[in-house]
C-alpha cells in the first residue's frame, strides 16, 4: 500500500502537549532555560512588536509579578484548558469510533501492509507473532526516529522551504486523497449513489478550504475542525493498516519514545524546541491543535494560524511526513502563555500536537474495532481523558513542554487489556442474570 | 427489537443523568473534571473486583454451575464493597485537593464546595456504573432478535433500563450523603449507605422476579433522594420557597 509515505509523515511529528504559558508565571520548578524577562504580554505585544520576538521561549517571558499572583494566574486557567482539550479529543475519538462501527472497510483486514510493518503476523504461532510484532515496532520506531532527526537537522540548518513543502505535501495528501477514500467507503456502506462531478466539487472545496485554514489563515473553529478531521483520518488509516499485535506494541513503544524525545536533553524534540526558542521563531502551524482564541488566528507576522503558544510536539516517528508537518509544529511548540490582559479573556490556550490526537484515537478505535464490546471502548476513553488531565496538571506544575502520550497511552493500554479480559466476562455474566452492582 | 426500543430504553436509563449533566455540570470545567475522575475511580473499583472474581473463577471448577453462580454472587457483593471503598478514597482525594482545586477554578475565588463535589462525584459514579450496565444491552437492542425466546422474561430491556436509572440516581444520592457523613464523621451514615448499596445489589439478585426487585429499588431511590436533599441543606422551607417564589434551587445544595 503506498499510503505509507504520507503516513510516515504524519507520524513524524507527533506533537506533545504544550501549554500556552503566561509570561507572568513564575516557574515553579525551574530547571530550564527559562530566564525571566520582563515582558509579559506576549500576546498583546505581538502585533505591536515585531511579532516574532518571542517565539519559542514564551517561557522566558514572564513578568516579574509576585509569586502568589502568578501562581494563581497559572492555575486559574487550568480547568478551562483541560476542557478545551477534552472536547476536541472526544470529538476525534467519536468520529473514529463511529466510523469504525459503521464502515466496515476500516476493520477489514487486507493483505496490504505498510512498508513500515514489513513482517507479517502469522495467527497460528503465538511466539512467531509476538516476535514479528516486535520487529515491526522496531522498524516503525526507527523510521520515526530517523524522520525526526531529519526534521531537526533541516530545522537547524534553516531549510524552511523544505520543511514547508513537506508539510504542504502531507496535508495535501491527507485532505484530498484520504478524505476521498473515506467518502468513498462511507458511500459504499450506505449505498449512496454519487456521481464524479459532484464528488470532485465536494473534495475540491473541502481540500482547498482545509489547506487555507491550516496553513494560512482561517476562523479558529474551522481550523480546529479540520485538524480534528485530519487526525481522525490518519488514525483510521493506522487502524486499518497496522497489524493487530503490532499496533499495540507500537502504541507502547511510541509513548516511550515520546517520553525520551521530549524530556531527554539530547532528545530530538527537545532540541527542536530549544532551537526554536533560541531563534525566537514560531513553530510551524498546521501540526498543532490550538485552543487559543480567535484573534490569534491570522496574525500577520507569525506564520502560525494558531497561536504560537508553546506546543509540544512529539515527533512521532516518521509518519506521513505530510501530516507530520503539522505535527512538527505541534512538536515545536513550547508552551507559551500569553498573559491575558484584563479586558481580554481567553488569550491563553493550550496546544496539543496532532500526533497525540492520532494515537489516542488509534487506541480507542482499535478498542472499538476488536470485539463488539462497548464497555472496553468506554473504559479506554475515560482512561485517556484522565491521562490527559494528569498531563495537563503536570504541565501546570512544570510549565514546560511535556509529552502528552505516555500517561494517557499507558492508562489506555492497561484499561483496554484489563477490561477486555477481566471486566468483560464479569459484566457479561452479570447482564445475563440481570444482577446489578 | 427496534429503534423505538433503543431510544426508549436509552432515554429511560440516561435521560435524567444527561439532563443533570447538561444543566448543572457542563458549564463548569472543574465539575466536568471531577465527574470524569469519579467515573475513573468507579472504573478502577470495577477492575479490581473483576480481577478478584476472575481469579476465583479460574481457580474453581468451571463445570459446577451452582458454584459458578455462587462465585458470581460473591463477586457482586465484593464489587459493591469495593465501590464504596473507592468512593471513600475519592472523598479523601478531593478533600486533599480542595485548595488546589480552588486555585484552578476559573472564577475568582469560587471554590467548589464539598457538597457540590459530593454531588458531582456521585453523579460520576452513577453515570459510569449505568453506562457499563446498559451500553452493551442498548447496542444489542438495535439488532435483530426476539426477547425471551428461550423462556426468559420479555421485559428484559425495559427493566434493565429502569434498574439502570435507579442505579444512576442512587449513586448520586449516595455520593451526597456519603460525603456529608464523612465530613461530619457520622460513621453510621456511611454504614447505612454501604448497607443500602448491598441491599440494592441483593434485590437485583431477585431478577427476573421484577415485582420483587423494581418496586423496592425505587422505594429506596425515593428515600435516598429525600435523605440526600435534607442532608445537603435542603429543607421544607426552601421547597416551599421554590414553589411560591420561584427561587432557584441553587441554595439547597
Amino acid at each position: 500500500m503506498n499510503t505509507s509515505d504520507s503516513e510516515e509523515d504524519s507520524y513524524n511529528e507527533r506533537s506533545a502537549l504544550v501549554q500556552c504559558e503566561s509570561p507572568t508565571i513564575p516557574s515553579y520548578n525551574q530547571d530550564h532555560d527559562v530566564s525571566l524577562p520582563q515582558q509579559t504580554d506576549t500576546k498583546r505585544r505581538r502585533p505591536v512588536s515585531s511579532g516574532l520576538d518571542e517565539p519559542g521561549p514564551v517561557e522566558r517571558e514572564r513578568a516579574s509579578t509576585p509569586d502568589g499572583e502568578e501562581e494563581e494566574l497559572t492555575l486559574k486557567y487550568g480547568a478551562k484548558h483541560v476542557i478545551m482539550l477534552f472536547i476536541p479529543v472526544t470529538l476525534c475519538m467519536v468520529v473514529v469510533v463511529a466510523t469504525i462501527k459503521s464502515v466496515s472497510f476500516y476493520t477489514e483486514k487486507s493483505s496490504q501492509r505498510l512498508i513500515y510493518t514489513p513482517f507479517e503476523e502469522d495467527p497460528n504461532s503465538v511466539g512467531q507473532r509476538l516476535l514479528n510484532s516486535f520487529l515491526n515496532t522496531i522498524v516503525m520506531i526507527s523510521v520515526i526516529v530517523f524522520m525526526t532527526i531529519i526534521l531537526v537537522v533541516l530545522y537547524k540548518y534553516r531549510c524552511y522551504k523544505v520543511i514547508h513543502g513537506w508539510l504542504i505535501l502531507s496535508s495535501l495528501m491527507l485532505l484530498f486523497w484520504f478524505s476521498f477514500m473515506y467518502l468513498g467507503e462511507v458511500f459504499k456502506t450506505y449505498n449512496v449513489a454519487m456521481d464524479y462531478p459532484t464528488l470532485v466539487m465536494i473534495i475540491w472545496n473541502f481540500g482547498v478550504v482545509g489547506m487555507i485554514c491550516i496553513h494560512w489563515k482561517g476562523p479558529l473553529r474551522l481550523q480546529q475542525a479540520y485538524l480534528i478531521v485530519i487526525s481522525a483520518l490518519m488514525a483510521l488509516i493506522f487502524i486499518k493498516y497496522l497489524p493487530e499485535w503490532s499496533a499495540w506494541v507500537i502504541l507502547g513503544a511510541i509513548s516511550i519514545y515520546d517520553l525520551i524525545a521530549v524530556l531527554c536533553p539530547k532528545g530530538p524534540l527537545r532540541m527542536l524546541v530549544e532551537t526554536a526558542q533560541e531563534r525566537n521563531e514560531p513553530i510551524f502551524p498546521a501540526l498543532i491543535y490550538s485552543s487559543a482564541m480567535v484573534w490569534m488566528v491570522g496574525m500577520a507576522d507569525s506564520s502560525n494560524p494558531g497561536s504560537a503558544d508553546g506546543r509540544r510536539r512529539n515527533e512521532g516517528g516518521a509518519r506521513a511526513q505530510e501530516e507530520e508537518e503539522s505535527e512538527d509544529d505541534a512538536a515545536h511548540g513550547r508552551r507559551r502563555r500569553y498573559s491575558a490582559e484584563e479586558d481580554l479573556e481567553e488569550d491563553r490556550g493550550v496546544k496539543l500536537g496532532l500526533g497525540d490526537f492520532i494515537f489516542y484515537s488509534v487506541l480507542v478505535g482499535k478498542a472499538a474495532a476488536t470485539g463488539g464490546d462497548w464497555n472496553t471502548t468506554l473504559a479506554c476513553f475515560v482512561a485517556i481523558l484522565i491521562g490527559l488531565c494528569l498531563t495537563l496538571l503536570l504541565l501546570a506544575i512544570f510549565k514546560k513542554a511535556l509529552p502528552a502520550l505516555p500517561i494517557s497511552i499507558t492508562f489506555g493500554l492497561v484499561f483496554y487489556f484489563s477490561t477486555d479480559n477481566l471486566v468483560r466476562p464479569f459484566m457479561d455474566s452479570l447482564a445475563a442474570h440481570q444482577y446489578y452492582i | 427489537m427496534t429503534l423505538a426500543v433503543f431510544f426508549g430504553c436509552a432515554f429511560i436509563a440516561f435521560g435524567p443523568a444527561f439532563a443533570l449533566f447538561v444543566f448543572t455540570i457542563a458549564r463548569d470545567p472543574l465539575r466536568v473534571i471531577i465527574l470524569i475522575a469519579g467515573a475513573f475511580f468507579w472504573l478502577l473499583s470495577l477492575l479490581l473486583s473483576s480481577l478478584v472474581w476472575f481469579i476465583a473463577i479460574k481457580a474453581s471448577n468451571s463445570q459446577d454451575l451452582t458454584l459458578q453462580k455462587g462465585l458470581l454472587i460473591f463477586g457482586v457483593f465484593f464489587s459493591v464493597l469495593l465501590q464504596e471503598v473507592f468512593r471513600f478514597a475519592y472523598y479523601r482525594l478531593l478533600r486533599k485537593a480542595t485548595e488546589g482545586l480552588a486555585a484552578i477554578s476559573d472564577d475568582d475565588g469560587s471554590a467548589i464546595s464539598v457538597r457540590q463535589m459530593a454531588y458531582v462525584a456521585g453523579l460520576g459514579f452513577g453515570i459510569m456504573s449505568g453506562a457499563f450496565s446498559m451500553i452493551n444491552i442498548l447496542s444489542d437492542s438495535l439488532g435483530p432478535g426476539t426477547v425471551g425466546i428461550f423462556g426468559d422474561s420479555q421485559y428484559y430491556f425495559i427493566t434493565a433500563a429502569l434498574m439502570t436509572l435507579a442505579l444512576t440516581l442512587l449513586h448520586t444520592f449516595w455520593g451526597v450523603v456519603f460525603f456529608e457523613g464523612c465530613e461530619k464523621s457520622q460513621w453510621w451514615v456511611i454504614a447505612a449507605v454501604v448497607s443500602l448499596h448491598l441491599l440494592f445489589a441483593g434485590l437485583s439478585l431477585l431478577n427476573p422476579l421484577y415485582e420483587g426487585s423494581l418496586p423496592p429499588v425505587y422505594f429506596i431511590t425515593l428515600t435516598m433522594g429525600i435523605w440526600a436533599f435534607f442532608s445537603s441543606g435542603g429543607s421544607l422551607h426552601s421547597l416551599s420557597a421554590l414553589c411560591t417564589r420561584r427561587k432557584a434551587e441553587g441554595e439547597s445544595s
